[in-house]
């Protein structure tokens, strides 16, 4: 069983922090060109997949799901829950550096806590092993 | 009475949120973890055939189910609850509802190491999605 991650397998891993935050932005930016949407003005959903940013965001969230489906085939979920959650400070960062937004001490805060817990769970194995459940697993999935 | 009432109805939503996603997210691991790593799956069975194989796994077909109630439900709860409020609070009862899961369910091995993350992840994005 392996402890130590690939490159390739990294490159998931940031996948994930980036596809997450940047596509939940672009659906956020698209979904407010399309405007709100009630039970009145269902059709505004058909009109939102004409929108380029709800389309470009659509396919970066299959694109996370991919990602994020193919780590739990080599990685545990507490893992790879780190990894998700920093797409939140792709997000504050971005919205720092990219937008001018000011960051309030308290997303500091919550800035810092993430990437500790990332650093955390990184120095660690990557999965748990258990023989006999593997071989169990194996059973069904035969 | 009433704040009492409505107080329940917020928290029942938030907690039905967050059971949902980590039932969805647990059901999910699990079958990648029955199906092992998906990349020695694609040397034998190429890419067509391990979509195949994983869409067709049954824990992942009825996580991915979770999901989408999830995402329904969600909108029920936004509807009752404020975003600022339900955002953070689902978010973090998910991270924490998910370590537990795994150490239940997919019996991972979390460690002081890893309860720690869980904590920092669930404060640290509870602040950041204020």
């Amino acid at each position: 069983m392996k402890h130590a991650l690939k490159p390739s397998q990294y490159a998931v891993l940031v996948a994930i922090m980036l596809t997450a935050s940047v596509g939940d932005s672009l659906l956020a930016r698209g979904m407010g060109q399309v405007g709100q949407v009630d039970m009145h003005h269902l059709g505004l959903l058909w009109q939102a997949l004409f929108n380029p940013f709800v389309d470009a965001g659509i396919v970066l969230l299959i694109g996370f799901f991919a990602c994020y489906t193919t780590a739990l085939s080599w990685a545990d979920l507490t893992f790879v829950m780190p990894a998700t959650a920093f797409g939140y400070v792709v997000i504050a960062l971005l919205g720092r550096f990219w937008l001018h937004e000011q960051l309030s001490p308290s997303r500091w805060a919550g800035i810092a806590l993430i990437v500790c817990a990332v650093g955390f769970v990184a120095g660690g194995p990557s999965r748990t092993e258990h023989p006999e459940l593997d071989q169990m697993d194996a059973g069904v999935g035969r | 009475m009433m704040l009492s009432v409505q107080m329940l109805r917020v928290w029942g939503s938030i907690s039905f949120v967050s059971v949902l996603a980590v039932a969805g997210e647990v059901l999910i691991a699990s079958g990648m973890q029955q199906l092992g790593d998906l990349d020695d799956l694609r040397a034998s069975k190429g890419t067509v055939g391990t979509v195949l194989a994983v869409i067709g796994n049954g824990k992942f077909f009825s996580g991915a189910l979770c999901m989408a109630f999830n995402f329904f439900a969600m909108l029920f709860a936004l509807s009752i609850a404020d975003l600022s409020l339900a955002a953070p609070a689902i978010a973090s009862l998910t991270y924490i509802g998910n370590a537990f899961a795994a150490q239940w369910f997919l019996h991972e091995k979390v460690d002081q190491r890893r309860w720690l993350a869980t904590g920092f992840v669930a404060v640290g994005v509870a602040l950041i999605a204020r």
